[in-house]
């Protein structure tokens, strides 16, 4: 029994260059990055304000910023995959099929887990709270767990570029490829361990945002005043409860059939793969509408305040969220109708998944809808919208064209499918993200982003989309297959290039949009956002300052409308001046930071990481350093700290004057 | 969006849902327009939302079960191998245990700490003598060549019942735990609320045995 289990220095990829070299840059910006941190005494700062906050907004900031990093890291996957295609006519490319497979399966992991993911569930973070008109979540310091199992998660992923390896079964580990038969290494199990932990930290997100929305509201603030983005939010998070225990269950019988030899998937001994299939698409398919429905939602904030006008459609919205988030259920075994389930069962899940499709099309009216007559202003969140509908729409259509079985069975793995998931994905899941991100950066931060970049980062975007992935739809329909490394067809290869341009384009947009980070934080003074309403916005997120105080409302508003900040300020416009007399402030108690969630990330690393490598005894550590946490956490007796008056008096009295203000210059006359 | 000018009063009731629309009493559960739900029910109502997503594990585990239940690559199955009688001493252990855990819910309403410690004790033994079964029962079957590595009908029957039997065992954990802060902290307002999560915690490890109970082991016997 060795005392590190499997692991030795064999495990390092010595004889690689092209991993060794990028993990080797990877960990010196990391290192960089500390020493900075270290030199310049920001470890304090950061400890007290970041890491140990259990402010949503801040752990909202937080997720953001992991899903920055992380689609960086699944991008470089992806232009090296575009490189490969493009040069692997008759020959090898530069990546030997065993790292190209790796490749494949980080990049969809990554950008699934570690990149949609918590870039939905960070806009959630930092908005949810402040439009339904209250001060934090259900469950802070669980959602500060949260977020640091998401990011130990990501942490294991990124582990295996160094020492071991990574999965080579694609983001799905279908077996009997990932049985311990077929994949003898640590792959797969980096796989498995890294996403059970963050699985954990999602479902804790999901039970939390449930609560939250379900049962802290502004007062007045019925079902049927709630934002659209709530609505999704509370859609998905449903789905997430629902779904992702689903994906625990299968993993874990997965790592038994790994680590102790049952036989759930194996083919032998009665085990049945085509069983792992159902149970990780009965998860998996949820998970397409966890993350698109907040996208939904995003669109549904931003298309109202840019055209000027109230959603369109705001009930036939909701119920369109709901349907879908039940229909999402029953559409699983579109994703294997070559299992040869019977052409009953095809036809069923068939029809099933064309009928999800027509609540999709509802919203597209409502969203068009709403921008017809309205004052639209074409601002960057708006472009990425409009963006949007017309790339969603056309990726929506194919995603049709595939529920039909027939169609399916010629073009179900092959690229024509790899284009369709890319197209529905990132039109409609990033682009979310980036119009959400610039839409509410003001709000997080205090200072609006550059324009003009933003608008130069949407058409890169759009266009090098398009240029990457429609190419993907004509080679699925030429039959060529999704993942090879190397093909003989020299009639595929142009199609491959004008691919391969398309990433470059997308480098260009990418590093625009670096640049329009860069730029805007160095000229944020002028660019300062003093009203807190920088968009002329229509719901409560605006009503509060930016960046909002730790307890986002002096006085939790009244709601008497479905867009109540909206109509506070249409009050005011006709008056002249605020509304509201200022109120009477009282101190306000605020859960106390925590380290729980950082200090149990910590030993899950370490739990995730034996249980990998086999270090039995490092495991036990690691459990009982977490369970240790929460008995400490459990053991505290002052977990709230009191804002004094005063001080929720001073912040409130500068947010009313900087709208008082503002009312008088928009007053109408 | 025709506003009604309802000037904004804090603290009165303008959508008349007849209780005062203030920041809310405990009166107030969130279905409406009541504002933010008191404490108590929203710790309660985040631990009911993952004792459900607790299910939907299980049911994984039940669907798996149902479908290798006859995978049996020519081992045995449930007829063989199972053994009701040890199996009804163990459901009543756990029902029995249900019990006293309602009891030291009663306790603690009532403030007593002897005897919410005793009802919390007993409530511990009766879980350790149901694991304790459980853990025979796994060694007598792996003894005899029925292992969970034996065929996919085992894999699944011991995976199910075992993630149940974690269930139990991290259960007592909690529950020495939460011993422990009653006598450490006395009855204080959110330990009060984590002994109702841990209670529902407990009884609905009890319904999910219940239908293991009756789905695995009555069934199984019964239809072989």
């Amino acid at each position: 029994m060795h005392l590190l289990g499997k692991l030795t220095w064999q495990a390092i990829p010595f004889d690689q260059p092209l991993p060794l070299i990028s993990a080797a840059a990877v960990i010196v910006v990391a290192l960089a990055v500390l020493v900075w941190v270290l030199l310049k005494g920001h470890v304090p700062y950061l400890w007290r304000e970041w890491i140990t906050s259990v402010d949503h907004k801040r752990i909202g900031v937080m997720y953001c910023i992991l899903a920055a990093v992380m689609l960086l890291r699944g991008f470089i996957d992806a232009i090296m995959m575009r490189v490969q295609q493009a040069l692997a006519l008759h020959g090898a490319g530069f990546l030997r099929p065993s790292h190209f497979d790796q490749v494949f399966s980080a990049h969809g992991t990554i950008m699934i887990f570690f990149v949609a993911m918590p870039f939905v569930i960070g806009l959630m973070n930092l908005v949810v709270p402040l439009q339904l008109g209250v001060r934090d979540v259900a469950f802070p310091t669980l959602n500060s767990v949260s977020f640091w199992l998401t990011a130990a998660g990501a942490l294991l992923v990124n582990l295996s570029l160094v020492v071991g390896e990574f999965a080579r079964t694609g983001w799905l580990p279908y077996p009997p490829l990932s049985e311990l038969q077929y994949s003898p290494g640590v792959g797969v199990d980096y796989y498995c361990w890294a996403l059970q932990i963050s699985g954990i930290g999602t479902l804790m997100t999901g039970i939390n945002f449930v609560t939250t929305i379900l049962k802290l509201r502004a007062p007045g603030m019925h079902y049927t005043r709630m934002p659209m983005f709530c609505w999704t939010a509370l859609a998905s998070n449903l789905l997430i409860v629902a779904a992702f225990p689903i994906l625990t269950a299968t993993l874990a019988m997965l790592l038994l059939d790994r680590y102790v030899g049952f036989h759930f998937f194996t083919d032998t001994a009665g085990g049945n793969s085509m069983m792992f299939m159902n149970l990780i698409w009965a998860w998996g398919h949820p998970e397409v509408y966890i993350l698109v429905l907040p996208a939904f939602g995003i669109y549904s904030e931003v298309v109202p305040t840019f055209s000027s006008k109230p959603l369109f459609g705001y009930r036939s919205m909701i119920y369109a969220t709901m349907a879908i988030c039940l229909i999402s259920f029953m559409v699983w075994l579109h994703h294997f109708f070559t299992m040869g389930a019977g052409a009953d069962v095809n036809g069923f899940f068939g029809i099933m998944s064309m009928i999800i499709a027509v609540p999709t099309g509802v919203k597209i009216f409502n969203w068009l809808f709403t921008m017809y007559g309205g004052t639209v202003r074409f601002t960057s969140p708006l472009l990425w919208s409009i963006g949007f509908i017309v790339s969603f729409a056309i990726g929506g259509m194919t995603g049709v064209l595939l529920a039909v079985p027939p169609a399916d069975f010629q073009l179900h793995n092959s690229l024509f499918l790899v284009a369709h998931f890319h197209n529905v994905i990132i039109t409609g899941v990033l682009f979310a993200a980036f119009a959400g991100s610039t839409y509410w950066f003001p709000k997080a931060f205090g200072f609006v982003l550059d324009e003009r970049l933003g608008k130069w980062a949407f058409w890169l975007w759009l266009i090098g989309f398009w240029v990457a992935w429609a190419p993907g739809y004509a080679l699925g329909l030429e039959g060529m297959t999704r993942r090879l490394q190397h093909y003989d067809r020299a009639d595929w290869q142009p199609m491959l290039l004008v691919a391969a341009a398309g990433v470059l384009i997308l480098l260009v947009a990418i590093l625009v949009q670096i640049a329009q980070l860069v730029v805007s934080i160095r000229s944020r003074e002028k660019r300062r956002d003093v009203t807190g309403d920088p968009w002329d916005g229509r719901n409560l997120e605006w009503a509060t300052a930016s960046p909002p105080p730790p307890f986002n409302f002096a006085v939790l508003p009244n709601v008497t409308d479905q867009e109540p900040y909206w109509d506070m300020k249409q009050r005011a416009r006709e008056a002249g001046q605020l509304q509201t007399s200022e109120p009477h402030y009282e101190p306000i108690a605020m859960p106390r930071n925590s380290p729980t969630g950082f200090v149990c990330a910590f030993f899950s690393v370490i739990t995730g990481f034996s249980l990998i490598w086999h270090i039995w005894w490092l495991v036990i550590v690691g459990l009982a350093g977490a369970y240790a946490t929460f008995v400490v956490f459990a053991w505290r007796d002052h977990d709230e700290a009191l804002i004094p008056a005063e001080e929720v008096a001073r912040l409130d009295r500068t947010n009313r004057a900087a709208r008082s203000a503002a009312v008088q210059r928009q007053a109408v006359t | 969006m025709s506003a009604p000018s309802t000037a904004l009063r804090v603290g009165r009731d303008p959508h008349h849902v007849g209780h005062g629309a203030d920041t809310g009493g405990p009166e107030f559960t969130g279905h409406g327009g009541g504002g933010p739900a008191p404490k108590r029910i929203v710790v309660g109502y985040g631990f009911w939302i993952f004792i459900l997503s607790d299910v939907v594990m299980f049911s994984a585990f039940f669907a798996t079960y149902a479908v290798l239940l006859n995978a049996r690559a020519g081992g045995p199955g449930p007829r063989e191998l199972f053994d009701l009688h040890l199996t009804a001493i163990e459901t009543a252990c756990l029902l029995l245990s249900s019990f006293t855990c309602g009891l030291a819910s009663m306790a603690v309403g009532a403030r007593s700490l002897l005897w919410t410690e005793a009802a919390l004790l007993v409530t511990g033994l009766l879980g350790a003598t149901f694991i304790g079964i459980e853990i025979s029962e796994f060694a007598r079957l792996t003894a005899r060549g029925a292992g969970p590595t034996h065929s996919a009908f085992l894999s699944a029957f011991f995976t199910l019942v075992g993630c149940h039997g974690v269930h139990v065992s991290c259960g007592i954990l909690w529950l020495g735990t939460m011993m422990a802060q009653f006598a450490a902290k006395g009855f204080r307002e959110n330990i009060r609320h984590r002994y109702l999560c841990f209670s529902l915690f407990w009884h609905a490890l009890d319904i999910i045995w219940i239908g293991i109970f009756s789905g695995v082991y009555v069934i199984g016997v019964v239809t072989g």
